[in-house]
């Protein structure tokens, strides 16, 4: 092996991975926003809305989850200026990481709702409790906590996902690294480097996440079994 | 001067369609093998086996493919010193990516397996590799099925991030003929229809072996 690794030339490049980094960040927390609403507004539709809305909202989680995000953002980049639609790089990405976590998350809550026994909402009924307070300590403080961990591996997969918008040219971590490697010819020590950031992210996110499930749903409960 | 839209450049997506169902059938025979691989170790009863294993799967699943694809084609000639073609980098790739998540599957498929079975092989001092063989992968297997196809999808749909690294496949396709065409309103929406003709019978087929595996095991409580 005669390659001489050089990664003292990504240090010097710190600040602008950094930066790509962080719009990575903001990109994936603004599509997880995006998502989620999308996503309660679609899993409310599907359990009671007319047949036409619970059609439509099905066709939209099925269109997402069986077509590449890449053609997704393609569409949505590239196709949508046609009919007069033009959204900037970011825009794009932010619109399409949204509207595909969406799909995925409509799925992940109608589950976790379904898996509410409709026993405990009879009772909740029976003590005399408002529909309102009944969806808010019966059905969702439940519904979260079985969709929780799917939510979260969910955004994990969107964080590392919001990798491939640097094909329609978004600045993010990914496209920074590979403008670097194309201006200083160190393909493989930018590649690694960056590849451990979104290693550390994805990790933080991760435990980020599980503390969250742990402070909301198990702190101070009896434990289940 | 820029061509229109027409049968040909149809057959010309249709075509390249081929280069997504190999890849996908390429990275998911390797993934297979891999995948078991990594299954038994991280149920073996040596750490060291389950730690690899585990920080294997980790590695893979908690970077992008993109950015594993990248180092495939930027780093395996930089480590070997030989230059390699897209198709081996590619299939590589996709080969580590698919292995990491069948890996984990199948790891679950195991450890839903009840443990009674296991102490049921030992009370008839069945030795392990016969416990494994004969009593839980049977069991697993059917566990497994369902996830596994699941995968399938994602793999396939995963498949279309190798364009970005210049590999000719459906997505690729579709932006060279955007190139001669210039129709993105009507090549991409067609690209994204070729995926879900392949996608959804299999999402289908998953849901309904999920279904049917749900019906089977009737009642019994899930830890």
């Amino acid at each position: 092996m005669n390659y001489v690794f050089q990664f003292g030339l990504v240090w010097e490049h710190t600040p602008r991975l950094l930066a790509g980094a962080w719009l990575t960040i903001r990109l994936s927390l603004g599509a997880l926003a995006i998502g989620m609403i999308l996503a309660v507004i679609c899993a409310a539709a599907r359990q009671s809305a007319p047949r036409p809305v619970r059609m439509l909202v099905a066709a939209y989680v099925e269109v997402i989850r069986n077509t590449p995000l890449l053609v997704q953002l393609f569409v949505i980049y590239f196709s949508l200026p046609a009919i007069g639609l033009r959204l900037d790089a970011n825009q794009a990405a932010l619109a399409g990481l949204g509207i595909s976590y969406g799909g995925y998350a409509t799925e992940i809550i109608r589950s976790g709702v379904e898996a509410v026994p409709r026993g405990q909402i009879e009772a909740g009924r029976a003590l005399g409790l408002s529909s309102l307070r009944i969806f808010r300590h019966i059905v969702l403080f439940q519904a979260m906590r079985t969709a929780w961990p799917a939510l979260a591996s969910q955004f994990v997969l969107l964080l590392l996902g919001s990798s491939i918008v640097s094909a329609i040219s978004a600045e993010e971590l990914t496209a920074v690294t590979n403008t670097l490697q194309s201006t200083t010819f160190r393909a493989f020590e930018f590649y690694f480097v960056a590849t451990g950031m979104y290693l550390a992210m994805a990790v933080g996110c991760r435990l980020l996440l599980d503390t969250m499930f742990w402070l909301f749903f198990e702190r101070g409960r009896p434990t289940a079994r | 001067m820029s061509r229109d839209f027409e049968l040909p450049e149809f057959l010309f997506l249709v075509a390249a369609l081929r280069w997504t169902l190999l890849l996908s059938a390429v990275a998911f025979t390797g993934g297979f093998a891999g995948g078991f691989v990594l299954a038994l170790m991280r149920v073996s009863p040596r750490g060291a086996l389950r730690v690899i294993a585990r920080g294997y799967i980790e590695l893979f699943q908690g970077t992008p493919l993109l950015m594993q694809l990248f180092l495939a084609y930027y780093g395996l000639p930089v480590l070997f010193g030989v230059r390699i073609d897209a198709w081996p980098a590619v299939a590589s790739a996709f080969t580590l990516y698919a292995s990491a998540f069948l890996g984990e599957i199948w790891r679950g498929a195991i450890m839903a397996v009840p443990a009674t079975q296991w102490e049921g092989a030992a009370a008839l001092a069945l030795p392990r590799s016969v416990t494994l063989a004969r009593v839980i992968v049977p069991q697993a297997l059917r566990i497994a099925i369902p996830p596994t196809v699941g995968f399938l999808v994602q793999l396939t749909k995963g498949t279309s991030v190798a364009s970005i690294s210049g590999f000719v496949e459906l997505a690729r396709a579709g932006q060279l003929i955007v190139n001669v065409t210039f129709q993105p309103m009507t090549v991409y929406p067609i690209v994204a229809a070729l995926y879900f003709l392949v996608c959804w019978p299999l999402s289908l087929l998953a849901g309904r072996l999920e279904r049917r595996l749900d019906a089977r095991q009737g009642s019994v409580a899930v830890p």
